[in-house]
């Protein structure tokens, strides 16, 4: 049995302190000598549950890390208390291969646009940065995320909750670009290419596709900046496909080609991979077969304790603040419940600012414990559409998706 | 605040001929610069033991140790399926012969007790 205080991190102060650097943190030294090294325990049931933290990686602050190549670098949970947006420096990084270009010069780079156009485009940053300026915040959440808290276990990256973060995005309009290149009849789908490539040949190169109407509805950004600054390059500088709502398998990172297609996708990473079973919540019984299977999509609502890890200690009969974060999926957030009693009974959180119906919400609330003993906290979040989290957990191969109400195991003392 | 907009203005102008900034629009101009990282490496080592030189071979070309590390223990078939998928889908060039070592090797650090 692991410790409750399971997601303490064993030398906070390091920690700390290298998030309060914020910008600054490009000039800490690249590698920590050997005594600062700090590891982090994940609650993931059966473990591995130890993590190392990392600064090992440019541009980036203090990572959970989970692989080094290619780089799968978790945000530590404590960084979601401290506002909505998610420092550029501490958000997660997930890459499928392990060719990925270390750098880019901004005056050569250029993204290719053809297919079922009418022109074939080749446009500079600075082509692109003189296109309508957009920007929005939005909630970029892996498909995984928390897939090591799937029960049983499934193989793959073992997130904890932290492979998501909420930044404001600065960029053009899709839509913008497609309309100069000027898009054919006959279009169906637009498909996504990054720089990164496999480090076999003949492996499937990375690429996602939306449908045409997906890609030219005005939302879906060519993102040049997040949270005001040109992004890590791990985050996918210099470009990256904003898809707000839906998971950020699609959100290819070091966009350097658009094609647009007169027939379906059949690549393997739009039609096979990132697929998930065909019912509500993308539930399905361990061993289950023949399920109809369909791409992922639309996010669906969230929502997480920030302020009190499992295992806090409260008092009885004094007031405790609690506050945290929520999201809607594809839509904004309508309401936050709490509930001090394991879901038997529920009462309704204060929302923070509405930075945008995309992003992360802050809620806070307050209860006083009345009796010595052990508490279940737990937050719901319930989404514009109506839609609430359910409280039983969901289960597919692949680990995707999972939206349950979340439990926090605190004690009264 | 204000000290950290001036070192931007300064940090703007030493990059001035490899950067452009966006058109003014809704939020601030933003300028970008050319980057140039060094990714590190694992410093993480597999455990010894039957079927260690088959991962090392095989498998860690596409992935550093820290992605099998990090795996909860999984069935003999579910290690099978993995090695499969590395095989049949990400066209990992493994050849048959090393695929019951590497599986035995995981079942071993990584099977259900």
């Amino acid at each position: 049995m692991r410790p409750f205080h399971s997601r303490s991190l064993t030398r906070r102060g390091l920690i700390h302190r290298s998030v309060a650097a914020g910008l600054a943190a490009y000039a800490l030294p690249a590698v920590l000598p050997a005594w600062a090294k700090s590891t982090v325990n994940l609650p993931l049931p059966g473990g591995p549950d130890q993590r190392d933290i990392t600064t090992a990686f440019p541009q980036k602050g203090a990572m959970i890390l989970q692989r080094t190549r290619p780089p799968l670098l978790e945000t530590p949970f404590d960084v979601f208390d401290r506002g909505v947006f998610t420092p550029n420096d501490l958000f997660y990084v997930r890459w499928h291969w392990a060719v990925i270009p270390n750098s880019v010069d901004v005056d050569k780079f250029r993204l290719n646009v053809h297919g079922a156009v009418n022109q074939t485009l080749s446009l500079s940053l600075k082509d692109i940065m003189a296109l309508p300026q957009i920007e929005y915040a939005a909630v970029n959440q892996c498909s995984g995320n928390s897939r090591g808290l799937f029960q049983p276990r499934v193989a793959g990256g073992q997130w904890d909750n932290g492979a998501m973060g909420n930044a404001r995005w600065t960029g053009v309009r899709l839509k913008d670009v497609l309309d100069r290149a000027g898009v054919k009849a006959n279009a169906v789908q637009v498909r996504f290419n990054g720089m990164d490539e496999p480090v076999v040949p003949d492996a499937p190169d990375f690429m996602k596709s939306l449908s045409i109407d997906h890609a030219r509805d005005g939302e879906v950004m060519l993102a040049y900046a997040m949270n005001g600054q040109q992004m890590p390059l791990v985050n996918g500088f210099p470009l990256r496909l904003i898809v707000p709502g839906w998971y950020a398998t699609y959100w290819v990172k070091m966009l350097n080609d658009i094609e647009v297609l007169d027939s379906p996708d059949t690549n393997y990473w739009t039609k096979t991979a990132y697929t998930i079973p065909d019912t509500p919540h993308a539930d399905i019984k361990p061993g289950q077969t023949n399920v109809p299977m369909v791409p992922i999509n639309k996010m669906v609502p969230r929502s997480f304790i920030t302020n009190l890890s499992a295992g806090a200690t409260l008092k009885a009969g004094v007031s405790a603040p609690v506050r945290g974060i929520a999201f809607g999926g594809d839509t904004g957030v309508k309401q936050v419940d709490f509930s001090a009693d394991g879901g038997k009974t529920w009462q309704p959180a204060q929302l923070g600012k509405d930075e945008g119906k995309y992003g992360f919400r802050q809620w806070q609330t307050k209860f006083t414990p009345a009796a010595k003993g052990d508490l279940t906290l737990m937050v719901r979040c319930t989404n514009a559409n109506g839609e609430a989290q359910p409280a039983v957990p969901n289960w597919n191969p692949a680990g995707f998706m999972r939206n349950v109400i979340e439990s926090t195991a605190v004690t009264v003392a | 605040m204000k000290s950290r907009n001036f070192a931007r203005q300064i940090f703007t102008c030493m990059f001035a001929v490899a950067s452009f900034a966006a058109a003014p629009g809704p939020a601030q101009a933003i300028t970008l610069k050319s980057v140039d990282i060094t990714l590190p490496d694992s410093d993480r080592d597999l455990p010894d033991g039957p079927g260690l030189a088959a991962v090392q071979g095989n498998c860690i070309s596409c992935h550093s140790p820290g992605m099998i590390l990090t795996q909860p223990a999984m069935p003999k078939a579910a290690w099978e399926a993995e090695v499969a998928k590395m095989r049949n889908v990400y066209k990992a060039p493994v050849s048959e012969k090393d695929v019951p070592d590497i599986v035995s090797y995981l079942t071993a650090i990584k099977g259900t007790k």
